[in-house]
């Protein structure tokens, strides 16, 4: 499945921001500087949803600050839209950025939050009026004009930020882990609401987070991240199906991380197989798998029931099958997929 | 809880309040429309004498003649704490601002800096700059030792003077409640607003003077209560030579021993200032809604 990523780029797209081999370290007093971004490169498409995605201190926030314009990169160039950035504070960027603790200004009402960055920009009154009423609407909180961000729930401040932040109609919108301070059921539905209001107003969106469910979920493209580097870069499906990092097929979903040496193979290889793609059988049916080992654990996932089965050499793998427990703890079986489903990594 | 149980848990603040902050207030009324001893103190019976000196003049023949010496005083005394309060607004809050912009362990020790002249007596500190600013002074000396200057300047025994002294003593009481409330502003507002291409002149405007007012607010009262009744400055610093109404009021207990006029002038001064937070809260109110 290699070819989709290459057939996503090869399509000739422009391209919204230019990241070119960028680094940004932070100098410390007492230790050695800490090199937060080595030598990123990234292109981010125009009208994409594009999502940086990795665990804390992996940087992401950092290259969003740098898109933004709060930092500085300490080498390398930013390009958005074709011009460079670098001499450019964020009041003179194309950029809007929704803040992880929203930021509204807690002395201005609703549509004072949302006129703001019209206002600085000189609008005419009867436009910032006109783009004020579309913006809560298109977030749907057309009768909160008035109100003050104190008297919001989460979940509307968090909308209010939204359309604060596409009120000015920018050409990208950065969107640091905008989901995180909200409850499970409200960030399903913000998930959805995000992934329309980027369609509908054709904004390149870019988002961080470290949840990869909703990378997956949201993004036409995402780059995982790690330490300051980018792993990988590509589809959700992508990058799912064909982790070309050990990290990302850890990171991204649930892997069984082999040894070669478990499986009989080069022991210099990891195999990476999905718990979903792996079938478990009783030895006495006499299928020849990958593997023999004994179910040590069952747990019932609902629609799903998933077996942990220790290997003869003693490797840990997990097996997800549909439906309830056909095996018992104990019971020796043979473990197989098919060839199609399993990625062979350098250790 | 019945309503005597609740009373009684109220009780101790009650009595603090009223034992130091509504007795003597409540007395310094009293005195004010009482007879004057001429050895100190007050006598019966009670009168508006007190009130009707600060307005007219008693001639000889006994009829009253308005005089509008002591209203001047007042008046003069207002003027000079409005502009001790806007100069100490003008450079607290930029003061404020570096504070609030620096590294916490830096933060501690400007704060301790700013907090550092109350630990001296304010008496010698006034003094002090008596021996800066007089003709022999420091400031004097080190221009003519520049060559810029023959003859001392005069810096002592004027309004500026004055002034100079009241910024002086009142500047921390107008910084600190400013620091508090600039400290508590989420950097990220800024950082929003400058995303929302704020210039930074429409950050201050917008999001900082807003948001610091109520401090600037607090900072204010806290300069201008005290600034109009204060008379260290105005007595050390003024030479005396033009009185304000501290001192006028001081000299009433003291030297010239007329408790009910210096109560009046008090009472005053107290009307004064409680009209002007009046007005002030009623716009705060205003402006909430």
């Amino acid at each position: 499945m290699a070819f989709e990523a290459v057939s996503m780029q090869s399509r000739n797209v422009p391209v919204m921001i230019d990241i070119h081999s960028v680094s940004k370290s932070f100098v410390t007093r007492d230790a050695d500087p800490v090199h937060a971004l080595k030598d990123v490169n990234l292109e981010i498409y125009d009208n994409e949803f594009f999502t940086l995605l990795g665990p804390s201190g992996c940087g992401k926030t950092t290259l969003l600050r740098l898109i933004a314009g709060f930092e500085a990169p300490s080498s390398g160039a930013i390009r958005i839209a074709g011009n460079d950035v670098a001499a450019l504070p964020p009041q003179k960027r194309p950029v809007n950025t929704v803040f992880q603790s929203y930021a509204l200004f807690p002395h201005m009402s609703v549509a004072e939050n949302v006129a703001f960055g019209l206002e600085m920009q000189n609008a005419p009154k009867a436009l910032i009026d006109e783009r004020v009423r579309e913006a809560l609407e298109m977030v749907r909180l057309e009768g909160f004009a008035t109100r003050r961000p104190s008297q919001l729930s989460g979940g509307q401040q968090q909308r209010v930020a939204v359309a604060r932040a596409l009120a000015p109609k920018p050409s990208v919108l950065l969107l640091d882990e905008p989901l995180s301070a909200l409850d499970l059921k409200l960030r399903k539905g913000m998930q959805s609401e995000l992934k329309r209001l980027q369609r509908e107003t054709g904004i390149t969106f870019v988002l961080v987070t470290h949840d990869q469910e909703e990378a997956l979920a949201m993004s036409d493209r995402i780059a995982v991240m790690r330490s300051g580097d980018v792993l990988q870069v590509g589809t959700p499906r992508d990058i799912y199906d064909n982790p070309q990092d050990r990290f990302v097929a850890d990171f991204i979903g649930e892997s069984n991380l082999l040894p070669g040496a478990a499986l009989g193979r080069d022991p210099a290889k990891t195999i990476v197989v999905r718990p979903e793609h792996i079938v478990v059988s009783p030895v006495a049916d006499g299928t020849k798998g990958h593997a023999t080992g004994a179910v040590s654990a069952i747990t019932f996932l609902g629609s799903d029931t998933l077996y942990e089965v220790v290997l003869e050499e003693g490797a840990k793998l997990h097996s997800r099958s549909r439906g309830g427990a056909s095996l018992s703890t104990g019971d020796r079986v043979v473990v197989d997929w098919a060839h199609s489903v399993e990625r062979e990594l350098a250790n | 809880m019945g309503p005597n149980r609740t009373w009684l848990l109220i009780a101790p603040a009650m009595l603090v309040i009223g034992i130091f902050m509504v007795l003597p207030l409540f007395l310094a009324v009293a005195y004010s429309f009482m007879t004057a001893n001429p050895y100190g103190g007050v006598t019966a019976p009670a009168t508006f004498d007190a009130y009707l000196q600060f307005l007219y003049q008693r001639d000889f023949d006994d009829s009253l003649v308005f005089s509008p010496s002591y209203a001047l005083i007042i008046l003069r005394s207002i003027y000079l704490a409005i502009a001790t309060t806007v100069i100490c607004l003008v450079l607290g809050l930029p003061v404020a601002w570096y504070i609030v912009c620096q590294t916490p362990e830096r933060r501690r020790i400007l704060l301790f800096a700013v907090t550092l002249p109350f630990w001296i007596n304010t008496l010698i500190r006034t003094y002090c700059w008596i021996l800066i600013l007089r003709d022999e002074g420091l400031a004097n000396g080190a221009l003519r030792h520049a060559g810029i200057i023959t003859d001392p300047l005069p810096l002592l025994y004027n309004d500026g003077s004055i002034l100079l002294g009241l910024v002086y003593t009142f500047l921390p009481f107008m910084v600190l409640p400013i620091y508090s409330t600039l400290e508590r502003i989420d950097p990220r507002l800024i950082e929003a607003a400058h995303d929302l291409y704020a210039s930074r002149a429409a950050v201050f405007r917008r999001i900082v003077w807003p948001l610091a007012r109520p401090g600037a607010l607090a900072g204010a009262t806290l300069v201008f209560a005290p600034a109009l009744g204060s008379f260290l400055a105005p007595d050390l610093l003024g030479g005396g030579k033009k009185l304000l109404i501290g001192s006028l009021i001081q000299m009433q207990f003291t030297s010239s021993r007329n408790w009910p006029f210096g109560a009046a002038l008090s009472t005053v001064v107290t009307v004064v200032v409680l009209t002007v937070f009046v007005i002030r809260s009623r716009r705060v109110q205003e402006e909430r809604r």
